[in-house]
């Protein structure tokens, strides 16, 4: 199913949000570095998981690749064109091939809308369909997603967590896009959907060929929805590897750090699990540490972790890590 | 597409069955019924709806020309008091009695209502186009135009109202603009002036909160432009506070004209009787504050209607806030 072709290939992606002071005349002080210099590639139809602590830049990441936020530097080549500066109607014509789902599905849909609006607007904004027309394909699309097709005149506030964020779902594939970020979908839904969102979201991409970037804040959620798993912390990517390799031989100590803390189901490991607990909390992207950004609480740390920037590099095919221990 | 069966078990079917037997709703239709569960907010409505009805059709509801003079039926008392203080018996066919031209004062009074509902409502409808275009233009682009507009509101809020109206009516009533519409329009511009920088600053603050959030980023995800994000999504979700405002703003346009009038700065009253406005509250008031202690009836009525009018508003507008409370989206 997944292939080796290239889809989406992220380089030394920067998103710095500057920080204004002043009341008329604004001068900048500083900068939030929630991405500071993130390379992967992402191959045609498979899951990339995305996995960090909130607040590390994971949601920032997908939202410079989809240029909702316009990255501070760095390229975001997209079926062969880099996205990083296009514009107006050629912006807008890639934004037919990528969508998003969103993590809030309260949040996501606008209130004074119904459902069939919401889900046939791409349609409208794109010319591909008329109000006719686009009400049809939001009532084949909510069939699509689990949903009974005669809601499309029903307002969002009338569903469910898991239902809107079905029809959050139904509205990223209108324009049948070809890549999907999927901001942790199913981190604000009870334990008991969580898994039909994903369960949904597995047979689309079976069904559509769909291409994900699967955003999630532990390591539990993205374990059996994706082929590879990137790790950030702190703006940048530490490890990403195939996900077997991740789980059985994390190279990153904050990889092993985190491993350690997902239970394992078999009573026999689980007893001989020992969980690393790090020390202190992760600095502001503000002021990160200079060097390695983990060596703040990575009970590795050596003076050469303060002096130079860990390279991001494969130490195995498939498998990249930014470690000067490794 | 083939829709594969999907994993929802019975649970979700029920839930599916009781949501098809409820009728769909908007947001609207279900602030509407909080609305009109509101007792107090119904009867503001109720009073609004009767003066709006009053101004509209006041040349068929007035018994009397309110220009004609009656000579020698100078204050009259009002009809339940059979001897005004000047010993001149009252007359059934003036109810309210008369002022000092003799002039029938129900009728002076029914006209007046049409001013107060044209103060109260066109500047208002101008003020909202004018202040929502401006505060969703600042909220969503931010930058040197916020700033500017946020520096400009300063400046007009740091200015006291009245001082700017007397000072508007004063310098430029003997003007072209200070005549048209008896004066009128001239107020509705100082109203409106005064009045457009809040309508602006509160969308503005609305617009700023749901621009963070998801449905905008959603909206833009799909290709929308600008002006649709603006006109779709934003403002049909500002309107609440739009709302509540406009209704919170009418009554004090409302006061404004009758102070005004009351200082003699409002509307010119009117010799002729061609006019559509020829005398306000306001100007009601000023006639009858000089016969204050013997003929209380001549202030009264005007006094009675600008409080029912505020009051009305008041209570309708509280109504729309508890009704369209954000607080209250998304629940059921
Ligand atoms: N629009 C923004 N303006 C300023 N700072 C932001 C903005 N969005 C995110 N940030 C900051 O960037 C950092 C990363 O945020 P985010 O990408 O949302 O993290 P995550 O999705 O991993 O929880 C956080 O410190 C956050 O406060
Ligand atoms: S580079 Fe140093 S501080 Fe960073 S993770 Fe490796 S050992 Fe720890
Ligand atoms: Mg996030």
């Amino acid at each position: 199913m997944t292939s080796t072709e290239v889809l989406l290939q992220v380089r030394d992606l920067v998103k710095h949000f500057p920080i204004m002071r002043g009341t008329l005349i604004q001068r900048q002080v500083g900068a939030v570095r929630a991405v500071d210099g993130v390379s992967f590639d992402v191959f045609h139809g498979e899951t990339l998981g995305l996995v960090g602590e909130s607040g590390c830049g994971k949601s920032t990441t997908g939202r410079a690749i989809l240029q909702l936020y316009r990255p501070t530097s760095g390229s975001v080549i997209f079926e062969g064109v880099d996205l990083v500066g296009l514009k107006g109607e050629d912006l807008r014509k890639m934004r037919r091939r990528m969508q998003m789902i969103f993590q809030d599905p309260y949040a996501s849909l606008n209130p004074r809308m119904t459902v069939g609006q919401i889900i046939g607007e791409p349609l409208i904004i794109h010319g591909i369909a008329d109000r006719k027309e686009a009400q049809e394909r939001a009532e084949e699309l909510l069939r699509l997603v689990g949903l009974n097709p005669a809601y499309t005149n029903r307002y969002p506030h009338e569903f469910s967590g898991g239902q809107r964020q079905r029809v959050g779902v139904a509205r990223a594939l209108a324009l049948q896009p070809a890549f999907i970020v999927c901001d942790e979908p199913i981190s604000a839904l009870d334990v008991s959907v969580q898994a039909q969102v994903v369960n949904l979201l597995e047979d689309l991409q079976a069904q559509m060929g769909l291409t994900y970037l699967f955003i999630a804040h532990d390591l539990s959620m993205v374990r059996h929805i994706s082929n590879r798993i990137a790790v950030m912390y702190l703006g940048v990517v530490v490890e990403l590897a195939d996900r077997h390799e991740l789980y059985n031989h994390p190279l990153h100590p904050y990889t092993q750090a985190l491993l350690s803390a997902v239970p394992i189901p078999d009573p026999v490991i689980e007893a001989r699990r020992q969980r690393i607990i790090l020390k202190g909390d992760v600095p502001s992207p503000i002021n990160p540490p200079s060097g390695c950004r983990f060596r703040t609480r990575c009970p590795l740390a050596d003076t050469i972790c303060a002096e130079q920037r860990p390279e991001f590099r494969e130490v195995a095919p498939g498998h990249w890590v930014a470690c000067h221990m490794v | 597409m083939a829709t594969k069966p999907s994993v929802n078990p019975t649970p979700s079917q029920i839930a599916d069955l009781t949501m098809m037997t409820v009728k769909p709703r908007s947001l609207w239709v279900d602030a509407w019924y909080r609305l009109i569960r509101n007792k107090a907010a119904v009867a503001g409505m109720i009073v609004i709806i009767f003066f709006l009805f009053v101004a509209i059709f006041a040349n068929q509801l007035a018994p009397h020309n309110p220009l004609q003079t009656n000579a020698g039926k100078s204050f009259l008392p009002p009809a339940w008091m059979e001897v005004g203080p000047n010993g001149r018996p009252s007359d059934p066919a003036f109810f309210f009695g008369t002022d000092n031209l003799g002039r029938d004062v129900l009728s002076r009074t029914i006209y007046g209502a049409r001013v107060s509902i044209v103060v109260g409502f066109l500047p208002t409808i101008v003020i909202v186009l004018v202040g929502s275009v401006v505060g969703l233009l600042a909220g969503y682009k931010g930058g040197q135009f916020d700033n500017i507009l946020m520096r400009f509101t300063d400046v007009i809020y740091a200015f006291p109202d009245l001082l700017f109206f007397i000072i508007v009516m004063v310098t430029l009533r003997e003007t072209f603009i200070g005549k048209l519409l008896n004066g009128l329009f001239l107020l509705f511009m100082a109203l409106a002036i005064v009045n457009w920088v809040g309508f602006a600053r509160v969308v503005r603050g609305q617009v700023l909160s749901l621009k963070e959030k998801e449905f905008i980023e959603a909206a833009r995800c799909i290709g929308a432009s600008d002006a649709r994000i603006m006109f779709r999504h934003l403002l049909p979700n500002s309107l609440g506070p739009i709302i509540i405002l406009s209704a919170l703003t009418i009554p004090g346009m409302i006061i404004t004209e009758a102070i005004l009038g009351y200082l003699g700065l409002g509307l010119t009253p009117s010799t002729n009787p061609n006019d559509i406005f020829i005398t306000s509250w306001g100007a009601l008031m000023l006639d009858g504050q000089a016969a204050i202690n013997a003929q209380p009836w001549l202030i009264l009525p005007p006094a009675i209607c600008v409080s029912l009018m505020v009051l009305a508003f008041t209570f309708l507008g509280d109504g729309l806030r508890d009704a369209l409370d954000p607080r209250l989206q998304g629940t059921q």
